[in-house]
């Protein structure tokens, strides 16, 4: 593995993903992220030079809809599977920013 | 302060798109639903829903970057910003990074003192709102309502070209007119259908490096803005001035303590790890589109103001005040069109209109009137049938309530007495009521008929023709 992952950025990249990793789970991300940089780097040695980016598979564009309205009221079922819910809103553990 | 400061501002705008619907589904952008009844899979980030996105928010977005000389990017796509937030049930927010829509555009700004100055838009692009939070007073607990999510906005990025408060609200006033005349959206701070984010920093007169910036959210009006302006380029010179540095930070504006608050921790590292959003195709902008969205731009405030002098004839003043405002433009000329009085129309919206929006804090947008009922007044005025003072009354419930003039009228009997025999008894019986006063006119002073004038109008109820009172008084006192 040319790439390492140090315990700072794996730490970095937890509280950007919001996950709590256990010792165990942290040696095994670290592994698990070398491989993929690992892997970009085996992309990168390719010649690309004059190529124009894509930034998605299918050589299709401009997939687009009118502007009118065919939904109706989703609160049921946007609301169905909320772990916490009143009549009309989810609950959230309060989390202002400041 | 020992040295010559200047302040550095560059603006972050945010306008709510004027669409139906939200910018990836379906659902209805409408306000004052119940919470989450204008929801989807798509717009609350539901596993294995899929955006498909609104024609109409390219069209406005290039709109706006037409009218404010910005090169449109033709061949675009959108981004994830990734971020976690409860009112962001994605855990990114679709926007544009890497292409956006518009770039290298510029507006010029008019200030107080006449001078014209140009303020670079560095870009625009297109991209989601947010759901609402309430946070509970009491409890721990927040709650969602993602009506407002997915909801289409443009972000318009200012170069830091300000260099004061008067410079940003004249760049504000221009892209709100140019927004409002495009019908693109209503730029109502207050509403948040416009937000603006103030990055400023200070550096001495003459650097040539910029400062440290701060940026400041939360800003709902012009005045907010003003204040946050100000306070923030004191609270940076005087850390300057005790030999501190400015921290670069995310700060809250707090209007009613006139402070503001830095607002994001350490942890909350701007680190958006923006990608292309592989859910959406790219968005290509053919030539043909383009010029038929360039052919459908309106008449701007200049190119309207040049028509109005040679087609109504009023005054550059009334003109300039009538073509601030797209909704005071159209209603002029919807009104001038039905009664043929330009300039009649003119006076009554640079007049009550104006002095009644001003009482109720209202905008010219929240004008609710219908510019027909407007003309029927002033044709119910020209032709002698109510007086000028009861046209007054009856226009500020045309105001409130878009009463029809002529009914209105009819049913509150508030016709001009022009019945020259009822006037004439009225006026005997004010001359017998005020001895005084007619004493007072006789005996030179001229003005005491103004006062007789008033009792008769008061007498009939406001009702009387002013012209004949004026004339009959005249004819009975100088006998
Ligand atoms: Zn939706």
């Amino acid at each position: 593995m040319a790439n390492v992952i140090d315990d700072e950025t794996i730490d970095y990249v937890g509280i950007l993903a919001e996950l709590e990793l256990s010792d165990e789970e942290k040696e095994q991300a670290k592994g698990d992220m070398s491989r993929m940089l690992d892997y970009i780097d085996k992309l990168n040695e390719l010649d690309t030079t004059g190529i124009e980016p894509m930034s998605h598979a299918f050589a299709v564009s401009n997939v687009m809809r009118e502007d009118l309205v065919t939904n109706g009221d989703g609160s049921e079922a946007t609301l169905a599977n909320a772990p916490e819910k009143t009549d009309d809103t989810f609950i959230v553990p309060k989390t202002t920013i400041s | 302060m020992s040295k010559n400061y200047e302040t550095v501002i560059g603006l972050e705008v945010h306008v709510e798109l004027a669409t139906k619907t939200k910018i990836f589904c379906g659902c209805t952008t409408a306000f004052g639903g119940a919470p989450n009844t204008h929801t989807c899979p798509v717009c609350t980030g539901m596993p294995g829903s899929l955006p498909v996105l609104n024609k109409k928010v390219v069209e406005y977005a290039a709109a706006v970057g037409l009218a404010t000389n910005c090169k449109i990017t033709q061949k675009c796509k959108f981004d994830r910003k990734n971020y976690f937030y409860p009112d962001n049930p994605q855990n990114y927010q679709i926007s544009q990074l890497y292409l956006p829509i518009c770039r290298d555009g510029h507006v010029d700004i008019t200030l107080a003192d006449g001078s014209t100055k140009q303020v670079r838009i560095h870009e625009i692009h297109m991209e989601e709102d947010a759901g609402k939070l309430v946070h509970d007073e009491y409890d721990d607990v927040s709650y969602v309502d993602y009506n407002r999510s997915g909801v289409p906005l443009i972000e318009i990025v200012s170069e830091p070209d300000m260099r004061s408060a008067e410079e940003v609200i004249a760049y504000l006033e221009k892209l709100r007119q140019t927004i409002q005349y495009l019908g693109a959206s209503d730029c109502k701070l207050q509403e948040g259908s416009m937000r603006a984010d103030v990055n400023l920093s200070i550096r001495e007169v003459g650097a040539s490096e910029f400062g440290t910036r701060t940026e400041m959210k939360n800003l709902n009006s012009f005045t907010a803005i003003t204040h946050a302006i100000e306070g923030e380029t004191e609270r940076q010179i005087d850390l300057l001035e005790a030999g501190k540095e400015v921290e670069q930070q995310t700060r809250r504006w707090d209007d009613n303590n006139g402070e503001s608050y830095p607002m994001r921790s350490k942890e909350d590292a701007h680190d958006y790890r923006y990608f292309p959003d592989p859910d959406l195709v790219p968005l290509n902008i053919s030539d043909e589109w383009l010029d038929e969205i360039r052919s459908n731009q309106p008449e701007f405030k200049e190119e309207k103001a040049i028509r109005y002098r040679e087609e109504f004839g009023i005054p550059d003043y009334d003109i300039g005040l009538i073509t601030d405002s797209k909704k005071l433009a159209d209603i002029f000329e919807e009104a001038t069109a039905e009664c043929g009085e330009p300039k009649k129309v003119s006076n009554w919206i640079l007049g009550e209109t104006m002095r009644i929006l001003k009482e109720k804090s209202l905008d010219p947008e929240d004008i609710t009137f219908s510019p027909a009922n407007l003309a029927k007044l002033i044709k119910l005025v020209d032709g002698g049938t109510i007086n000028g003072s009861v046209a007054k009354e009856v226009f500020a419930n045309i105001f409130d309530e878009d009463v029809d003039p002529e009914a209105y009228v009819e049913e509150h009997g508030l016709k001009q007495v022009n019945d020259e025999g009822a006037l004439k008894a009225c006026v005997e019986k004010v001359i017998a009521d005020n001895p005084q006063s007619v004493l007072d006119y006789k005996g030179g002073k001229v003005q005491a008929i103004g006062y007789l004038v008033g009792q008769t109008m008061k007498a009939m109820k406001g009702k009387a023709n002013p012209g004949m009172v004026n004339q009959l008084l005249k004819e009975m006192l100088d006998k």
